[in-house]
């Protein structure tokens, strides 16, 4: 043991109360534990995760990396090691506007600022427009990582439901008609329109139009969150909501992680003036400034190699990811279950059986070393128990096709063991024929409401 | 001075608290003055444990494989002192059913249960016998994994509609499980620590949730969210029956060391004993510990007694 550690501290349990007593009002309603724990087993090497979001690095040329930096050491060495200014350097705002214009989005230096990931434009939006209590409207599902940052800053969370078209805007509007008789107002609206994170859908170009017309109408900001939209394996792109408003309304959310590198963490937000300016002052005291490192790198990369051609090696790579995890769920799951066909992005939302529960599936699953998001993590009210989001872009096409067979072996195992219980054969799978296959089935992400006084327990 | 392998973490769901467990256990043992081997136990256990001279292990392992006799059991092929059960006292108390049937037998009192494997349901159609148990239950039902140890798997089945899916999710966790009438009450925890004159109960802990909303089994985990109430605000009388209780089932399981009893506490005054655990939590959170130290045993002298327990039993009693 070397000397120099540090020595244990003590701690007791009296100190922990002291602790428990300073903490904020908003650390109760963070969730965790028992789906930390579940996750904490996930990361062990002899599990394959469907779990995770993260991309394939694995095909970044090693060589290309090297030759940014050397690049960076040579040229701008002094500068990549300095701070830089908050809203982000003009260099990387310039790649920034190319990787909007390949969506069709027009986009000012002066409108942007650069943020470390794009969950830290959550943050900041979230901590600029939401007082405890305000409301923000989300999707549900809604992407996993915003719950957190919608428990910290105490948002009442209101999740609209989604079909094959993206979230049901009809159902939108008669959720905006209630909150304004009950006279409030939603701070922003949150939305990921192009393959959504976790339900894989896409917004249809008409919802797309009507959110927009809804937004402008009624006056109210909307978050789109588009990491994934550069990823379409088929189809026609749809425009962002952003390039339909303007950026009126609109606020964007982009990201370099899925295009290029998750580990560099820089994303950026483009936002009217004075909101941009509020989250200005927010980045500053969150962090000064985002890596300048990482903005070079962004930029000698964008300079010297065309980032385009990586995309489309990234999106041939997942394609066929997708098309396998597709092949093996077709094959593998039985009759009860329903997923998305996702058109592009990294996530297949499959839905099993009422009585299924999927954290609790998650355990068993785990003894067969595979892994996957329980779906109640996509929503802040309960609901999505018997959902659950599958991941294809993080692992090899042998370990996608292995880790969906052993999922489908132990839904098939409850299936059985349900139909047992209630003497029940099971159901099969009711469907009008030919609705199915090369469209994303609709009414897989709508959710059955909890029924009141679920889970809660009353001691033991 | 000793050399001691601190085995936490592993495959197990607990392995999040375990490694917190196990983190705490080890700055106490260097504050000792040990050296310390930290593992995360894994399939290169044994050679690990073989590859150097060690002196004891002190297991910080929670829920399968750590509290279930198994690691127990390699350590007695290694004769190696280790901390807490043995191999019998763990696989007693990590399965609540024969804890249960074992207790019920002894006269302690125990919610009234009834316990199946899947086998039951898919080969001899136990599922037939449902009505009968719900009818000798009553509703609502707790439905557990017979050897989960924490709040994983755990429902509540208010109705009989309620029951099948229950199973379901219960029986992901565990070949067997319990279905227990369910005591409403006061949450109430004793744990035993061993010493020169028997062991010896130490105050009672009661679990009070801090907002009925959002009180939950998970709740017990985390720092803010349940208030501990250490000693529990109790009558002399029933604290004592508790603590009583307490010793019984250590005695009762062939428990060795230390161990934390789970009772209810029900509106008639009733006490009746949930399960064993022959390996509570040692985080900062965790109940033992603050009932250790409203004992007068700070964790470090709580570590130091665990650890002298071992060396005493030891070698190793099966040989």
């Amino acid at each position: 043991m070397s000397s120099s550690r540090k020595p244990p501290s003590r701690s007791t349990s009296r100190d922990l109360e002291r602790y428990a007593d300073l903490f904020a009002a908003r650390t109760r309603v963070m969730k965790s534990s028992a789906m930390r724990d579940l996750m904490a087993v996930t990361a062990r090497p002899e599990i394959i995760s469907l779990a995770g979001g993260q991309p394939d690095t694995s095909t970044f040329p090693p060589s290309t990396f090297a030759s940014i930096t050397a690049r960076i050491a040579e040229q701008s060495c002094a500068r990549a090691l300095q701070y830089g200014p908050t809203e982000g350097l003009d260099e990387t705002k310039d790649c920034i506007v190319q990787v909007m214009a390949a969506e069709g989005m027009h986009a000012d230096r002066e409108d942007m600022l650069v943020t470390t990931g794009g969950q830290q434009v959550i943050d900041l939006v979230t901590k600029t427009l939401v007082d405890p209590g305000d409301v923000i409207v989300a999707e549900g599902p809604t992407y996993p990582g915003a719950v957190p940052v919608f428990h910290a800053y105490q948002a009442d969370v209101v999740q609209i439901d989604m079909d094959s078209d993206g979230m049901r805007v009809d159902l939108l509007e008669d959720t905006l008609d209630r909150l304004e008789r009950e006279g409030r107002r939603p701070k922003f609206i949150y939305t990921v329109p192009t393959f959504q994170n976790p339900a894989g859908v896409t917004m249809s170009l008409p919802r797309r139009r009507r959110l927009v017309e809804v937004a402008a109408q009624r006056e109210l900001l909307v978050l789109e969150d588009n990491p994934y939209g550069l990823l379409r394996y088929e189809g026609e792109p749809l425009p962002p909501l952003y390039s339909l408003d303007g950026g009126v309304f609109v606020m964007y959310l982009g990201t370099f992680s899925k295009i290029l590198s998750a580990g560099l963490r820089l994303g950026w937000v483009v936002a009217p003036a004075p909101v941009l300016e509020k989250i200005n002052l927010g980045k500053q005291e969150a962090d000064l400034c985002t890596s300048t490192l990482s903005q070079l790198m962004v930029q000698a990369y964008f300079e010297e190699f065309d980032w385009r051609d990586y995309v489309t090696s990234l999106t041939g790579i997942y394609r066929a990811r997708r098309d396998v995890m597709l092949e093996a769920l077709a094959e593998s799951f039985p009759a009860q279950a329903q997923w998305t066909r996702p058109q592009g992005g990294l996530f297949v939302w499959a839905t099993l059986p009422s009585y299924i529960d999927t954290t609790d599936l998650l355990a068993r699953a785990l003894r067969e070393n595979v892994a996957f998001v329980p779906g109640s993590a996509a929503y802040l009210d309960g609901r999505g128990r018997s959902s659950m989001r599958l991941n294809f872009s993080g692992a090899g096409d042998d370990d996608v096709r292995e880790g969906i067979r052993r999922i489908g072996e132990v839904i098939k195992e409850q299936v059985a063991l349900y139909g047992t219980l209630t003497g029940e054969r099971p159901a099969v799978r009711v469907e009008a024929p030919g609705a199915d296959e090369g469209e994303e089935s609709g009414r897989v992400v709508e959710m059955p409401r909890r029924r009141s006084g679920g889970r809660r327990a009353g001691g033991a | 001075m000793s050399r001691i392998a601190v085995l936490k973490g592993g495959r197990s769901l607990e392995r999040q608290v375990s490694l917190r467990s196990g983190a705490r256990v080890q700055d106490a043992l260097e504050r000792l003055g040990h050296d310390v081997l930290s593992i995360d136990v894994g399939v290169d256990l044994i050679r690990r444990l073989r590859a150097e001279p060690l002196d004891a292990a002190f297991v910080a392992l929670h829920g399968r494989d750590g509290e279930d006799g198994t690691v127990q059991e390699l350590l007695e092929i290694l004769g190696l002192p280790y901390t807490g059960s043995g191999v019998l006292g763990c696989s007693r108390a990590v399965d609540k059913a024969l804890a249960k049937h074992l207790m019920h037998e002894a006269g302690i009192p125990t919610p009234e249960f009834f316990a199946f494997t899947q086998t039951a349901f898919r080969e001899l159609g136990a599922g037939e016998a449902l009505p009968a148990i719900e009818e000798r239950l009553r509703f609502p039902i707790v439905v557990k994994p017979s050897s989960q140890g924490s709040a994983l798997g755990i429902k509540f089945a208010g109705t009989a509609d309620d029951v099948p899916a229950a199973l379901v999710a219960a029986f992901s966790y565990d070949a067997r499980v319990v279905l227990e009438r369910h005591v409403e009450g006061r949450d109430l925890a004793v744990s035993v620590l061993d010493g020169a004159d028997g062991a010896e109960a130490l105050p009672v802990v009661e679990a009070v949730p801090r907002s009925e909303d959002f009180y939950d089994f998970e709740a017990r985990y985390e720092i803010g969210r349940t208030e501990f109430v250490c000693p529990a605000d109790l009558p002399d009388t029933v604290a004592e029956r508790a603590r009583e209780l307490a010793l019984a089932v250590h005695s009762l399981l062939g428990l060795h060391a230390f161990s934390r009893v789970d009772l209810m506490l029900d509106a008639d005054g009733e006490l009746f004993v949930l399960e064993a655990n022959p390996i509570p939590g040692l985080t900062d959170t965790s109940l033992l510990p603050q009932a250790a130290e409203a004992a007068g045993v700070d964790f470090d002298q709580l570590v130091a007694r665990i650890l002298e327990l071992a060396f005493e039993r030891a070698p190793a009693s099966r040989a």
